[in-house]
């Protein structure tokens, strides 16, 4: 029998995409400043839904005293090679000390020096116990009024007409239920991707990644179809990780102070550089020369340290204190092995996500965009997300006080849900979703500059991933769900693969190499002044055109074009 | 990297399957099951959601695991780590959740 779905139909003032960190403080911020309805669609549950699941390690973009917030915009500027908007980072840096202390009033704990300040680590940096981040979040939104939460709820389109946002379309995970919600505005708050290129860990533990399997970029592809302008997803961000384990680094390097060395024994790390892709790629160059494996230097800990090591990574990635106590090796005894992972797209780590002005709206009226998912303010991370939660969410009860637009967005509703039939009721695909999940890994990993290539591509490569990526769309139309949650499924590899698409567009049009291994492009292996600017896209009938912007050098920026 | 549910200790409250970032734990004959056990994080929300400590954590054998497991329990607001290994030893970690990481 033909499976059809149940439709239910829903109106609120704000949509709210993702209930991860930065969706649940808009949705906490609307609350506290207006009366308008809001509900948040999480495809999870928000409890440990996003990106804190398992718990952060540290307060990483904080004001720490006798600093100020254009310090944090100088370091991050420098960082990404001036490719920032720089009106985003200085507004971001502006909330970073509010939200965190907010944070603390719902109930994070802090650690405090005697005279009760916050006692930090490094520059910009301060500790904490993030183990229960997100269950904090998530009941200070379930006490909010206004506020309504649907959990394991998919939202796959935007409903968009004349470049206004008018709602969105999505599904049940868990019952045959299809939902048209109706919104004012929408924020997307999705996160960033993952899974778009072959993992570290391919096999049994191929989810065993840094960033969650589970944001697949679903909130830049509703954007990229809705014709959102996207900025700089070729500044792609890997990370330097615990081999294995795929666990964070800094708690290490920066907690213990330990230094990079190769298996020689010398410390390499300054030879290359210390921004953040400098640090990734002296690791892959070691490797190259045959000075591999690359390592943080534990060795000499004392047993206290070793104690709060294990610890701290408990409240954070506690595979690898498991990863520890099963060796029977910890680390003042054993030198931890670092490794890169991956390339993901991610906002919250480099520039790439939506085009947004400086209160945070997209180029389509009415969607904004805030966290992994908002371009052009790198290293934000868990502040930033709280932040650009607030700028939105207050600009949204702003630009709310006015009526709304109303239009027709019926046949689009109707367009949709006959494509989640489509695929449930699909009986001879021609391949199954992980099938070509597993080929769009290969291509991107073989000729967009993956972990096989070190990172590093040139542009016969990426006219050839271009190529393989499109066919490979071609075959994802035929694809067949049994159930909701493999409808899931089929939508997450659609993402993804309308992500990898825009990618490699961005990936063959800047024709330099600004940031090593994030873009390491061997046709043009040297910086060049004439791509200090942004390297933006839109898609336009089924192209993707590229714009290239100037830097944006004032306090405030609109969309202007 | 990956759980398993140890049935004896599963009451088939179905908080895990709740919690699930990726929503990969069912509820079938009032037992918890690991759906899809390829697509675990490793975040290890349902190990600590878990009331009865009824689910294992480990490391998949392409990433070293060398078949030990943990879970985790919460008595008088400490969190429990407990992790034993083949050899039947056990090791227990207990971390205060007022208490902030040190580095």
């Amino acid at each position: 029998m033909k499976k059809k779905l149940e439709v239910r139909q829903i109106e609120t003032d704000v949509l709210i995409i993702g209930g991860g960190t930065a969706g649940c403080y808009a949705a906490l911020t609307i609350s506290r400043n207006s009366e308008l309805s809001v509900l948040i669609a999480e495809k999870a549950n928000i409890k440990r839904s996003g990106c804190l699941a398992a718990g952060v390690n540290a307060i990483n973009a904080y004001i720490v005293k006798g600093r100020k917030p254009q310090d944090y915009v100088d370091y991050a500027t420098g960082d990404a090679a001036g490719i920032v908007r720089q009106d985003l980072l200085l507004s971001a840096a502006e909330h970073f000390n509010e939200v965190t202390a907010d944070m603390e009033r719902m109930g994070l704990v802090i650690l405090k020096d005697e005279n009760g300040d916050y006692v930090t680590r490094g520059n910009r940096n301060i500790k904490i116990n993030g183990e229960n981040f997100k269950p904090i979040l998530a009941k200070a939104v379930q006490d909010a009024e206004h506020v309504d939460v649907l959990n394991h709820v998919n939202i796959t389109d935007l409903l968009v007409e004349n470049n206004t946002v008018y709602g969105a379309v999505g599904f049940s995970i868990r019952e045959e239920v299809a939902y048209v919600i109706h919104a004012r505005a929408v924020l997307v708050a999705t996160g960033g991707a993952s899974g778009l290129y072959k993992p570290n860990n391919p096999g049994f533990s191929r989810h065993k990644m840094w960033y969650p399997p589970f944001n697949t970029g679903a909130g830049y592809a509703m954007g990229i179809r809705a014709g959102a302008e996207m900025t700089s997803f070729e500044m792609r961000f890997i990370a330097l990780r615990c081999k294995d384990t795929i666990a964070p680094t800094g708690t290490i390097a920066q907690g213990v102070g330990a230094k990079q060395v190769n298996a020689k024994g010398r410390v390499y790390e300054t030879e290359y550089g210390l921004t953040t892709s400098e640090r990734v790629y002296g690791t892959v160059k070691e490797n190259q020369l045959g000075n591999g494996p690359c390592y943080l230097k534990t060795s000499g800990l004392t047993r206290e340290q070793d104690e709060e090591l294990l610890k701290a990574y408990l409240n954070m990635a506690p595979s690898q204190t498991l990863k520890w106590i099963e060796s029977g090796k910890l680390p003042s005894e054993q030198d931890v092995e670092i490794q890169g992972t991956e390339p993901y797209i991610v906002g919250g780590h480099t520039a790439s996500g939506y085009w947004v002005n400086t209160r945070r709206e997209t180029t389509v009226h009415g969607v904004y965009a805030a966290g992994d998912v908002a371009g052009g303010c790198p290293q934000k991370y868990v502040t930033g997300a709280l932040a650009e939660g607030e700028i939105a969410a207050l600009d949204i009860v702003e630009k709310l006080k006015q009526d709304g637009r109303k239009a027709d967005t019926k046949k689009q509703e109707t367009d949709i849900l006959r494509e989640y039939e489509k695929i449930l009721n699909e009986e001879h695909p021609v391949f199954s979703v992980e099938e070509l999940e597993e080929g769009m890994q290969k291509v991107m990993d073989e000729y967009a500059g993956g972990i096989a290539c070190n990172y590093q591509y040139n542009e016969k490569q990426l006219n050839l991933a271009d190529e393989k990526i499109r066919q490979l769309m071609q075959l994802s139309d035929q694809i067949a769900a049994q159930d909701m949650h493999e409808l899931m499924f089929a939508y997450e590899l659609k993402e993804r693969l309308t992500v990898c698409r825009v990618l490699i567009a961005h990936l063959l049009n800047r024709k330099e190499t600004r940031w090593h291994s994030f873009n390491e492009n061997l046709d043009y292996p040297n910086e060049d002044p004439a791509y200090f600017a942004y390297v933006n896209s839109k898609l336009e009938d089924g192209d993707i055109r590229i714009i290239l912007r100037d830097i944006v050098k004032e306090n405030t920026y609109e969309h202007t074009d | 990297m990956s759980i398993r549910i140890n049935t004896e200790k599963c009451i088939g409250c179905g908080r895990c399957t709740e919690i699930c970032p990726g929503t990969l734990i069912d509820l079938q004959e009032k037992k918890a099951v690991m759906r899809y056990p390829k697509d675990c994080w490793g975040c290890a929300s349902c190990v600590k959601e878990c009331p009865t400590g009824g689910i294992e954590f480990f490391l998949g054998a392409d990433i070293g695991g060398n078949g030990s497991i943990m879970n985790a329990t919460r008595e008088g607001g400490i969190w429990h780590w407990s992790i034993r290994k083949t050899d039947g030893t056990e090791t227990t970690i207990d971390v205060n959740p007022k208490n902030s990481n040190k580095y």
